[in-house]
């Protein structure tokens, strides 16, 4: 199991250092600083051994989370908890930066003691740790502690620990709201790899449904969506019901669901049913492959003049609804590393040479579907004996469109309370559907 | 003075200040200072020396300064023993607090505690919070036992605390439960033997009960403990299978290659037949494809798994090769096992997209990628026959780029494709030898002077190429020296007449002015093998190459079954079994897939089942002794494809040479070299002769001609010891004669050869009557059984255990070495029955103090029965007697080597424990003659 956990900033310093196990000893913090953070070379694993011991390392911005052990120990485990650390830590005090963590190393040293015994986690969601895991996170210069433990009656004690250990450990009980709302947002991201002929090399979607439940009590959830196979398996009685929604249910590669959600019930049933926890969550993640809709058609043509000069044009074609538009388009012509100047020519938004970043960015604000755009480019590039050709990095695109690429629509969220004196009708429901670009990408 | 001496006083006030405000009456200052504290010894300064000021404020009722005394306790409490057990009435106490947060708090901390003396007083607190009635004490003093354990593993077992530990696995709250299966693995694990984590159908219940309710840890807990367990029949397998499917939706990763790893493993018991084999074959591959979408460093581990996964079953990802394309912006690490994947599941198929995509990455920044972008399309062409003709093209343009490393990897690569299409590419040549001044690195310059030896013929001017690396012979490095003198002979053999000068050369330079052994013995066989015998040498040195196989770097067989036993763990990332990373016992456990059982077909539980010998006659493999000779052979045999072809004919044809000394002076025995063939009649001669007289005997007196009894076959030589070979084996005798009945099995890759045999002395002389004989190659997968006669008369040696034999078996890869212990009744000679008057006279003339009793329990048979059974193994009874109720036999035996055994035999009718009285000159014998008897009559 994890043997330690430490925090170190940029520079290699230890802002956090916690060992769990006897087998772990000072010198492995100082091994790690010296073998990873200071290594000459790029890290080539997320996981190293340095004599017989093994390091897990996580960045988020310049702060390094490095897990450390000597045994065989689940490492898709030990990522899967630096990660939930992270974002623990992120619940209580914002962001993970060398100033947070500083100002908060008590608390985090308390989250330790809280979700690691002797390297095994425990019970790490946020909303059951804030119930006794009290210290408010400080995100600012000022001082305050609020600690309350020692003020709760043993009512309430014995609640806490009941829901740390119990079945239900993501909510508490006796959450009262008076308007009872929750919202939902499909929240896809749409990639692409494209050949410079117009051939998709490979698309997906993957997706995310997230969930904000302000609602009173213990809720029971049931979410509905086109699905193809609950479609199908439905449609069998009528098949009127088929012929309309066939068409609009979507095939579902593979999907996964936060903890709340009964697996069992939906590996028999298909059904998703939960309790969810309060405030916002991530209800599942999805991924398709088929019918997507991919919204935007980027056509490149590069053609280099001589020695030193490069010419380029790149269309950009919107592939959707004339009513919807798209948001924040961005495209990116990689540029020559030699490069030594740049003229554009944009028929729409504005378009610029990056030096820093080796590349034309050429940003639109908004573009209604069914649209085409075009962009030229001549770039001049410094004569170079560098016998090695310019590698052409594809060209990348980011956009937000109003709709989801996959086709997934939500059909239904139903809340039953039964113990409230509130019904389905009296949940004021909010669905949004956002599609952005992931990874899109146009060979040239 | 030094400045030295300025910076400690600044600390020593640092830390007298820090002591005056721990001290403090103010509550707001003391914890302020106890937070100061903790920052230094964060940053790694010592504080200890603030040890009893810090223990001081333990007591208080704010939780906040308590955890951080606590934190502190933990860190110091170790090079401060004495001082810390002032904080023992303080734990005590809390343990007894009526917020079950402190008690768990309490037991939680003192278990980090690594202090003798606070053991102790640990386990009082400890039991109490085991049965404690809120189940979040419970589950913090579940994992205390892991750690008390860890401290002091005697004391656990003392106070029972395994047994409640057990309890706890029926406990009504599921997060206990996952805890309580997280400590008893873990203390399983270091006590391979102990028998703690006792997994039967009632308790795998439970578990799969408490999986669908427990935290997303505790079913990781769960899946992992799930996956060791082995289900007697394929319908519980399944039925567990089942079970866990559901978690592959789980959104935690680890929790989906968790039970990734349980399907795995017990699949195997499925039969494919079965529709439901196709289901979860169907069901595993989406969740593996979203493990891609995760976070880098998960898919790192998720793609390093799906490695091992795609070489144990293919077919689940078989359709899924987009996936696994490079994206421009993937960390290197996962670029580089996503190629690795690709090429694994490069089909005809597929075929044109993967080498699309192969193109590009070669034209990608980072040289590990480019080179292993360029090394996979010449895997592609040796995978895909079709698509060689394109790879080889794709690989010609490359080589025009001239990047310095993209030719070298490239020039690699075209060696290979030469090797497995002959005759077919060789057009390019020309282009190849264009580039023969950029190459630097040794396996190019290697792989280049293959092909100009190879190809000689056709390159007019490959005198003068080779002559050009002749230079610098001994800047090379060996790799290239080696395959620079082979490729010189080669064009020797080929071109006599012009190149006899530098065929000299090279010699001599091999010969004379190189200290490499490996190099020098090269040399000189060729120089013999052309001084004797040209023609001989043509027929070696240019021998037809064999095919070198479609599919590189696999993961041996036994290793791979092994690793699949530890998807999602560190094992599984470093593809290296845990004991190779793991310090200690932990890792010493070998872990193996279930065995296919079928329900309807047996009862028997697997441990049983499989295990054909008593544990006790376990074989041992002898170690080390032989790595040495073993590395000579192997040395440049090399990787299968890319080691060089002349190579390995003629180390084969030195092996024998090198072998027969080797193993002379290694283990002293009998010539290896000389052929024991001449003396095999003669030896067998007489046993024989005797053999056909007894037949009369035994037929006269039994009637039973089926001569003694055979041990069921045991491994001898485990595949993981050998390279992949492995070998069951038994003894037998038959008429007299005595045989060594061998199971050859090829676990391995390659095709194993030339076989032999030989053993140690040994202390009745057994030695192979005749040499192994292993007619036809064994391929990969296959086995073969042998039976090896054996006569008595090698040299002796007197071993201890006295029946130990040490044997020696080479095959073309390697010489392996094991040991067994025969059953001594294969030395029984057919003669052994002893005149009444002689075996009383023998009797009474052994002393005393020669006479052995020995006592042979549970055997349900009766007088006559043991009789007819003890002289079809060559025990004979030679006189019968019943003594007050009881059938005294009286029995005699002899050795091979001419040694009597006298035997008297006392049953009591009704009682089924015999005893056994044995008189011998040599008493030593003693011991394994009772075994034989116990042998003999219990099966």
């Amino acid at each position: 199991m994890i043997g330690g956990l430490f925090i170190y900033n940029h520079k290699g310093e230890v802002l956090i250092s916690r060992v769990y196990r006897d087998d772990i000893g000072r010198n492995a913090v100082d091994a790690f600083r010296v073998n990873v953070i200071h290594a000459r070379q790029q890290v080539r694993s997320p996981v190293t051994n340095i004599a017989r011991t093994s390091f897990f390392h996580v960045k988020r911005s310049n702060i390094w989370l490095a897990a450390v052990t000597k045994q065989n120990v689940n490492a898709a485990m030990v990522f899967e908890f630096l990660y939930k650390m992270c974002d623990v830590m992120a619940a209580y005090f914002g962001k993970i930066s060398e100033e947070n963590i500083k100002n908060n190393f008590v608390l985090i040293y308390e989250l330790l003691d809280e979700i690691l015994d002797f390297g095994y986690p425990q019970n790490s969601e946020t909303g059951a740790l804030k119930t006794f895991i009290t210290q408010q996170g400080i995100k600012s210069q000022a001082l305050h502690w609020s600690c309350g433990l020692q003020h709760q009656t043993k009512e309430e004690q014995s609640q806490i620990t009941s829901q740390v250990t119990g079945q239900i450990g993501w909510r508490r009980e006796g959450i009262k709201y008076r308007r009872n709302e929750l919202f939902l947002d499909v929240l896809e991201s749409v990639n692409l790899l494209m050949s410079p002929q117009g051939q998709v090399l490979s698309a997906h979607v993957s997706g995310r449904v997230v969930m904000k439940s302000y609602l009173s009590g213990m809720p029971e959830c049931k979410f509905g969506m086109n699905d193809k196979i609950v479609i199908e398996k439905q449609g069998k009685g009528t098949a009127d019901e088929t012929s309309k929604s066939g068409k609009q249910s979507i095939a579902i590669d593979d999907c996964t669901f936060h903890q709340c959600v009964r697996l069992s019930k939906f590996d028999s049933e298909r059904s998703i049913s939960f309790i969810p926890p309060d405030g916002e969550f991530e209800l599942m993640r999805y991924r398709t492959t088929k019918d997507i809709i991919l919204p935007f058609r980027v056509i490149p043509l590069v053609r280099e003049v001589g020695r030193t000069k490069l010419e380029v044009k790149v269309v950009i074609k919107s592939n959707f609804k004339p009513s919807l538009l798209a948001q924040k388009i961005e495209v990116r012509i990689p540029t020559p590393l030699n490069t030594s100047g740049v003229q554009v020519i944009c028929m729409k938004g504005k378009a610029k040479y990056k030096a820093s970043e080796n590349a034309i960015v050429w940003k639109i604000k908004r573009m209604a579907g069914m649209k085409e755009s075009q962009i030229s480019a001549e770039i001049e590039l410094l004569p170079t004996n560098d016998k090695k050709k310019w590698a052409r990095p594809p060209i990348s695109m980011n956009f937000e469109v109003p709709f989801a690429p996959s086709g997934l629509k939500v059909r239904y969220l139903k809340v039953f309370e039964p113990k409230l004196n509130y019904s389905d009708h009296d949940v004021i429901k909010w669905v949004r559907y956002i599609g952005r670009s992931g990874i899109y990408e146009t060979r040239c | 003075m030094t400045d030295s001496k300025y910076f400690t006083t600044t600390k020593k006030g640092e830390i007298f200040e820090l002591k005056a405000e721990l001290n403090s009456d103010k509550k707001e200052k003391k914890k302020e200072a106890v937070k100061k504290v903790i920052a230094s010894m964060t940053v790694g300064k010592d504080v200890s020396a603030l040890f009893p000021d810090v223990v001081n404020c333990m007591q208080t009722d704010n939780l906040e300064l308590k955890k951080l005394v606590y934190l502190y306790l933990m860190n110091y409490a170790k090079s401060q023993p004495d001082m810390a057990i002032m904080a023992v009435n303080t734990f005590v106490k809390d343990c007894e607090d009526p917020n079950p947060l402190i008690r768990a708090l309490a037991v939680r901390t003192m278990g980090c505690i690594r202090v003798d003396k606070i053991t102790e007083y640990l386990c009082e607190p400890l039991r109490k919070c085991l049965k404690d009635e809120d189940p979040y004490v419970r589950k913090t003093a579940a994992v205390c036992v892991a750690k008390l354990h860890d401290i002091n593993a005697q004391l656990v077992e003392d106070q029972g605390f395994l047994d409640t530990l057990k309890d706890l696995i029926s406990d009504s709250n599921p997060m206990v439960v996952a805890n309580a299966v997280a400590a008893l693995s873990e203390i399983a694990e270091s006590h391979p033997s102990s028998n703690l984590l006792d997994l039967n159908p009632q308790s795998i219940n439970k578990l799969l009960t408490a999986l669908n309710e427990c935290t997303e840890w505790g079913q990781i807990f769960i899946l992992d403990c799930l996956a060791n367990y082995t289900p007697k029949d394929d319908r519980e397998a399944q039925s567990i299978c089942e079970r866990v499917t559901p978690r592959l939706s789980h959104a935690n990763s680890a929790v989906v290659l968790s039970a990734v790893k349980v399907l795995m493993k017990f699949m195997e018991m499925l039969s494919k037949d079965l529709d439901y084999y196709g289901t979860l074959l169907k069901k595993l591959a989406p969740p593996l494809v979203t493990l891609l979408s995760a976070e880098p460093e998960l898919q790192y581990v998720a793609l390093r798994n799906i490695n091992l996964i795609v070489q144990k079953r293919p077919e689940i990802l078989k359709h899924e090769m987009k996936v696994f394309f490079v994206k421009y912006n993937d960390p290197i690490y996962v670029k580089l096992e996503k190629l690795d994947i690709m090429i694994r599941l490069a089909s005809q198929a597929n075929i044109a997209q993967v080498l699309a995509e192969l193109k590009e990455y070669a034209t990608e920044v980072d040289v590990d990628f480019v080179r292993k972008a360029v090394r996979a399309i010449g895997r592609c062409a040796i995978k895909v026959e079709q698509s060689a003709e394109r790879c080889v093209s794709t690989l010609l343009d490359l080589i025009q780029t001239k990047v310095n490393y993209v030719v070298q990897e490239a020039i690699v690569v075209i060696k290979d494709i030469f090797r497995k299409y002959p005759n077919k590419y060789e057009s390019v040549i020309a282009t190849l030898c264009e580039n023969l001044d950029s190459l630097d690195e040794p396996e190019a310059r290697a792989a280049m002077i293959w092909i100009v030896g190879e190809y000689a013929e056709r390159i007019d001017n490959a005198d003068e190429l080779l002559e050009s690396f002749l230079e610098g012979f001994h800047d090379e490095s060996t790799q290239v020296q080696l395959q620079l003198l082979t490729a010189i002979v080669k064009l020797f053999l080929k071109k006599p007449t012009e190149t006899q000068e530098l065929v000299q050369q090279v010699l001599s330079l091999a010969t004379q002015d190189s200290d490499n052994p490996d190099l020098r013995d090269r040399g000189y066989i060729y120089w013999r093998l052309l001084s004797t015998d040209p023609v001989a040498a043509k027929e070696v040195v240019l021998a037809e190459k064999p095919l070198i196989s479609e599919e590189t770097d696999l993961i041996e067989p036994t290793l791979l079954d092994e690793l699949i036993c530890y998807i999602g763990t560190l094992a599984s990332v470093y593809h290296k079994p845990p004991g190779a990373f793991v310090e200690g016992g932990r890792g010493a456990v070998h872990k193996s897939l279930p065995p296919r059982t079928a329900s309807s077909e047996s009862t028997e539980s697997p441990e049983t089942a499989p295990a054909g010998a008593p544990s006790g006659e376990q074989p041992d493999v002898i170690p080390a002794q032989g790595d040495l000779l073993g590395d000579l052979l192997n040395l440049d045999l090399g990787p299968p494809v890319s080691g060089p072809p002349l190579a390995t004919s003629s180390v084969q044809m030195g092996a024998v040479d090198l072998l027969g000394g080797g193993l002379d002076s290694l283990i002293g025995g009998p010539n290896f070299v000389t052929p024991p063939a001449a003396t095999v009649p003669a030896n067998l001669g007489a046993p024989m002769g005797s053999g056909l007289s007894d037949l009369f005997d035994l037929t006269s007196g039994v009637g039973t001609l089926s001569g003694s009894y055979v041990a069921p076959k045991a491994i001898w030589l485990p595949a993981m010891k050998a390279k992949g070979l492995e070998i069951l084996g038994t003894f037998t005798r038959q008429v007299g004669s005595i045989s060594m009945d061998l199971q050859l099995t090829n676990k391995a890759l390659q095709v194993m050869t030339d076989f032999a045999i030989q053993f140690n002395r040994n202390s009745f002389g057994l030695a192979p009557a005749a040499p192994l004989q292993v007619h036809a190659p064994l391929s990969p997968n296959q086995t073969v059984e042998i039976s090896l006669p054996l006569n008595t008369v090698g040299s002796v040696m007197k071993m201890e255990p006295l029946n130990n034999l040490q044997v020696a078996v080479k095959n073309n890869i390697d010489v392996f070495y094991f040991s067994t212990l025969y059953p001594l009744h294969i030395l029984f000679v057919e003669d052994g029955k002893m005149d009444r008057q002689i075996f009383l006279a023998t009797w009474k003339d052994i002393p005393n103090e020669n006479e052995a009793q020995f006592q042979i329990r549970d055997c349900p048979l009766n007088a006559e029965a043991v009789s007819s059974r003890l002289q079809s193994s060559n025990i004979f009874t030679v006189a019968k007697r019943n003594v007050e109720g009881q059938d005294m036999l009286y029995q005699s035996l002899k050795l091979t080597n001419g040694i009597w055994v006298l035997a008297e035999l006392r049953i009591q009718p009704g009682n089924p424990n015999f005893m056994l009285s044995l008189k011998c000159r040599a008493p030593e014998v003693s011991q394994h003659v009772c075994q034989a008897y116990e042998t003999i009559l219990k099966n």
